[in-house]
């Protein structure tokens, strides 16, 4: 394996373990492991402040938790197939460029 | 980092409201020079911000026992400047407040100044500083999209501090309980930020040499020769 790829690799892994690690340490606390620090930052106001009433509610929100993570989903799968779109063009250019100059027109 | 909607007492609200609109309308119009100015960037643009697209809706577990998500703007910030991001990243939000009822749009203006305004600012100054001090441009780009993460997060902090003091000791405290939230949290995060914007930027580095010659993010040749 090339140098190039062998670093790339090591990259990728590298945040995978960051991710896995706190779960496969159990690093989860509370009745719901896991959840997400804007929930818990809501909560914190919720509890120092009991009478603060949001005064704007979304107008829209999605109708179910799995509703949520399919647009979640939806939004990465989004940005996933474009930045990939983006690297395919990207790479066949360059390697046209570079066919290109290896054999000038005569 | 995402203040929920209704969750900044109105005036707050609209004074971050007006404190992002001017970095928003300078960037939009960056932006738009940015893509008459050089056409052939319009695609790396979009692999930017659909990078931040990407980023921000990856929720990932970490030490806290919590989670949160990277936001993606360091890269961009470095490869077009910070104004761009301030569209780009406002538009994540937008399309989360209103799609995805995460954050909101009377938090709107607070978010876009987190995320979208001081995040790619500290990731360029970042980004400048160590590469005028030598540094590599791995280390840089690191440096530059972890740190621009962490800012985003500390930033959310003191928004909420400020918006909700602890009942008894105030602002301090309250910083001290949300930045225990967010940027504690959000530390192995934004070194998961910081390695994907290296990789990314690795890959460009191979596929679109001279689109980065052009942005200025690699020396043209005639600059390697001086």
């Amino acid at each position: 394996m090339k140098r190039f790829t062998r670093t790339n690799l090591v990259l990728l892994l590298a945040v995978l373990a960051l991710a896995v690690a706190p779960v496969a340490l159990g690093l989860g606390s509370g009745d719901e492991p896991f959840t997400g620090a804007d929930a818990l930052a809501e909560q914190a106001i919720v509890d120092d402040h009991p009478d603060y009433e949001p005064w704007f509610a979304p107008i829209y929100e999605p109708p179910s938790g799995e509703v949520e993570s399919a647009l979640f989903a939806l939004q990465a799968a989004l940005g996933a197939g474009f930045l990939g779109y983006y690297f395919g063009v990207a790479r066949t250019r360059q390697r046209q460029r570079s066919t290109a100059a290896e054999q000038p027109r005569e | 980092m995402h203040i929920a909607e209704g969750y900044l007492p109105p005036v707050q609200a609209a004074a971050w409201f007006a404190v992002s609109a001017p970095f928003v309308v300078h960037g939009s119009r960056t932006l738009v020079r940015q893509v008459r100015r050089d056409p052939d960037s319009k695609l790396l643009l979009g692999a930017a911000g659909a990078f931040t697209f990407v980023l921000s809706a990856l929720k990932i577990p970490s030490v806290t026992g919590s989670c949160s998500h990277p936001t993606g703007t360091g890269l961009g910030a470095v490869l077009f400047r910070p104004p761009v991001m301030s569209v780009l990243g406002g538009i994540v939000l937008l399309f989360q407040a209103v799609l995805l009822a995460h954050g909101g749009l009377s938090t709107l203006g607070a978010n876009i100044f987190s995320m979208a305004i001081v995040g790619p600012w500290v990731a360029f100054a970042v980004y400048a500083l160590v590469r005028r001090a030598g540094g590599g441009m791995d280390v840089a780009v690191f440096a530059a999209a972890a740190l621009g993460d962490l800012a985003t997060y500390c930033v959310t902090s003191v928004q909420l501090a400020l918006a909700f003091p602890d009942p008894a000791a105030g602002f301090v405290a309250a910083l001290a309980k949300f930045g225990g939230i967010f940027a504690v949290t959000q530390i192995p995060l934004a070194i998961s930020e910081g390695l994907l914007s290296v990789l990314v930027v690795r890959l460009l580095t191979r596929t679109s040499g001279d689109d980065l010659r052009r942005l200025g993010v690699l020396p043209t040749p005639a600059e390697v020769r001086a």
